[in-house]
């Protein structure tokens, strides 16, 4: 520990007056600033009137989505007008989707069904009018009588709170994970299970429930499945066309959304170079051409790359195309500044060097200036190259086309949530891998300097 | 002292002569594969773009002009009126402006916070570096359009949605550039400070913070106006501001409106633009700092 004397100390505050002990004025900058940031910050709280959004948030919806996005949900149901048919079991409860062989949570002996909930207990149905419901929490089952044309009545006396009872309808949630509901007229049980269902094949796929093993030994039997293509390709095509979660679909839009960034990266760049030049003040005398150019650059990148992608979109129609523009015209305007300041940056002693050789003007700059800019360009175009792949997305929602306008339709629909899930996964898998490339080229190109 | 030696020797010069033409030819290589490759992805990326476009570009070219003309020609309708409708929609851009200024000082709080726990010579436990690096790139990553429409879903349109996309996406942008600053800073402050017994805090605050601050500010501030523009497109889906009232006027075809808006709009960027590069510029006294 270091001790400073009494008289050492007075010395020190004599010679360093104002920085041991500041003036109160500068100390009360600091927390000054502080608290007009937070009091800015309480007005806006009550100006966007965060409580009542929050109070009328749909936390439920919220978690619904989130069960959706990970998990599946089968559907049983049985209607009492066709009560001799027995359950139907789906996927979702779509037609498309129907269980022919029922899954293993279903047991049926023709007159009694059983639903297995997992974790949440049975439902049974003794085929004629009581439901019972057994939950592994209660000794006592509950049990509804229901069918024959009324209302659906419950025949217990504990009523837990998930236990929803409307005097017309049963409506029982024991866990997020599945749902009772019975009416006049139908019985449905809903039975969520995590995971992604037919992520590799589609429901009606002949392939759909197979292992790995199996499927290896398939792709090597010659028993061919579709007479045209051998096993292997035809494994390859059903996964590449599954109905449900379009494989083959989503890679190719997600290839456009990678042409729009890269494609308007490149030809941005390519258009900004001369202009740079010409807007550059060591390279144009011409005062009134400059500041003309630089207008035209502060315009192209005002209008945000959206309303060009409207504008675009009304010229060229929806899809990628309109969508490169947009982010060509964007860019040109951000590479054409940057890329100027970088020419009125650049060391003038190389540039007079090369002409005391007897250079030209044009081989003055292009020995004497562009080496010394051209990293920066490199590096600056790769930037710019990882976030235009997160605006390509962006615009592609707004009619451009690509990832984006398939996330939205996804979206749109609020039931497809897991496939919301799978595009967002791979967005942010192809923004990282963009991230990192570029990160590696401009290291590998121009050294370890950064910008 | 090579180059001499070389120079003196002179059967070194035909070697070195040799040498610099093989590296020369090998340059001229990989300038033209680059140019090739950068040549073959824009004209395949234009082939497959205008195959996947709903319209055609030469098609659209004739028409190009014809959504431009018709907005002018409705404001240049308008005359005198065109201040009326900016004071009308004025109210809609400084909400645009505030939810980008409230979700920039959050998303600096955190990010300020988190890029210490990223730093690799700040923190010395490489696993919090690890997680924290993996938190930041998934957050810079995930697109805001897409957090803004899940949360219009659940809150309903408000620009509640707007400020949490933009935040998160900020933390990410912004905490990534301040640990890279955290790592160029001098450690020498904070070597000093753990000598006199200062804790993990104090040397941050006393030693990495006053480095780093201008530095802190000076990205903010350029994050700034990126989040103007963010949150302008965020209300298109519904998330409040200026954005949601030129997507009903786009819709409507309002050519006044739509006129009026981009160039509150295109104004308001340029402003904050020049704003924050004159700020910048008096912080960290260098322009083109990314």
């Amino acid at each position: 520990m270091v001790t400073v004397s009494g008289f050492e100390q007075a010395r020190l505050e004599d010679q360093y007056a104002g920085v041991i002990e500041r003036p109160l004025a500068q100390r009360l900058i600091a927390p000054g600033v502080v608290i007009a940031i937070l009091g800015y910050l309480v007005i806006c709280f009550f100006a966007f009137d965060v409580p009542g959004v929050l109070n009328k948030a749909r936390m439920d919806m919220a978690q619904l989505y989130a069960l959706d996005s990970y998990a599946h949900k089968d559907h049983a149901k049985l209607s009492f007008r066709k009560a001799d048919e027995g359950f139907e079991l789906s996927l979702e409860g779509t037609r498309r989707a129907r269980y022919d062989t029922p899954p293993a949570w279903f047991q049926s002996n023709g007159a009694e069904s059983r639903i297995d909930l997992a974790g949440d207990g049975i439902v049974a149905f003794d085929g004629q009018s009581i439901v019972t419901y057994t939950h592994p929490d209660y000794d006592e089952p509950f049990r509804f009588r229901v069918g024959g044309g009324d209302y659906p009545v419950y025949l217990g006396s504990v009523t837990p709170e998930w236990l929803g009872d409307s005097g017309k309808q049963i409506d029982a949630r024991p866990s997020l994970y599945s749902r009772i509901w019975i009416t006049r007229s139908k019985i449905e049980v809903h039975r969520y299970e995590n995971g992604w269902e037919n992520f590799w094949f589609g429901f009606n796929s002949p392939l759909s429930g197979m292992s790995i093993g199996q499927l290896t030994s398939l792709a090597m039997s010659s028993d061919r499945i579709e007479p045209e293509m051998s096993n292997l390709s035809f494994i390859a095509s059903e996964f590449w066309n599954n109905p449900e979660w379009q494989h083959g679909d989503i890679f190719y839009a997600l290839l456009q959304t990678l042409i729009m960034a890269v494609v308007g990266t490149l030809v941005a760049g390519i258009i900004a170079l001369p202009l740079a030049f010409a807007a550059a003040a060591n390279v144009n005398p011409l005062r009134g051409v400059r500041f003309g150019l630089r207008r035209i650059f502060d315009f192209l990148r005002g209008v945000d790359t959206l309303i060009w992608s409207l504008i675009f979109i009304r010229a060229f129609g929806l899809g990628p195309l309109s969508g490169t523009f947009a982010i060509i015209f964007t860019d040109s305007g951000t590479f054409g500044k940057l890329f100027s300041e970088a020419i009125e940056n650049a060391d003038r002693r190389q540039a007079e060097g090369v002409q005391a050789t007897g250079a030209s003007p044009i081989q003055k700059y292009r020995f004497g200036v562009f080496p010394q800019i051209l990293p920066l360009f490199v590096s600056q175009m790769l930037y710019f190259l990882e976030s235009n792949t997160r605006s390509a997305t962006v615009i592609g929602a707004l009619g451009a086309g690509g990832i984006g306008l398939k996330l939205l339709e996804t979206m749109r629909t609020r039931q497809d949530w897991e496939n919301t899930a799978y595009i967002i996964v791979l967005v942010i898998g192809l923004v990282i891998l963009m991230d990192n490339m570029s990160g590696w080229l401009r290291r590998k190109l121009i050294g370890d300097t950064e910008g | 002292m090579a180059l001499v030696n070389a120079f003196n020797a002179s059967p070194h010069l035909a070697e070195i002569e040799k040498d610099y033409e093989r590296v020369a030819r090998q340059r001229t290589t990989y300038t033209f594969l680059l140019l090739l490759v950068c040549t073959i992805s824009i004209f395949g990326g234009f082939y497959v773009a205008e195959e996947a476009n709903s319209g055609s570009f030469w098609g659209g070219l004739s028409s190009f002009w014809d959504y431009p003309y018709d907005i002018f020609a409705g404001a240049y309708e308008r005359g005198w009126g065109l201040f009326s409708l900016a004071a009308k929609y004025f109210p809609y851009l400084v909400e645009t402006i505030n939810i980008a200024i409230v979700s920039t000082l959050i998303g600096f709080f955190f990010s300020s916070i988190l890029s210490f726990f990223a730093s690799r010579n700040l923190m010395t436990n490489s696993l919090v570096v690890m997680v924290v690096r993996r938190f930041l790139d998934v957050t810079r990553a995930f697109p805001e359009l897409v957090i803004a429409l899940l949360l219009v879903l659940i809150f309903g349109p408000s620009p509640l949605a707007a400020i949490m996309a933009v935040t998160f996406h900020t933390i990410g942008a912004l905490g990534k550039l301040f640990s890279e600053s955290n790592e160029n800073a001098d450690m020498k402050a904070v070597e000093g400070l753990r000598s006199v017994g200062a804790n993990w805090v104090e040397q941050m605050r006393f030693g990495i913070l006053p480095q780093v601050l201008p530095n802190f500010f000076s990205y903010a501030l350029l994050r700034l106006e990126i989040n103007v523009r963010a949150s302008a497109i965020l209300g298109f889906v519904g998330a409040g501001g200026l954005g949601a009232e030129l997507k009903m006027v786009v819709d409507w075809n309002y050519g006044a409106d739509i006129f009026v808006i981009i160039l509150m709009l295109v104004c308001a960027i340029t402003a904050i633009d020049y704003f924050s590069s004159w700020v910048r510029h008096k912080l960290v006294g260098a322009t083109g700092t990314l």
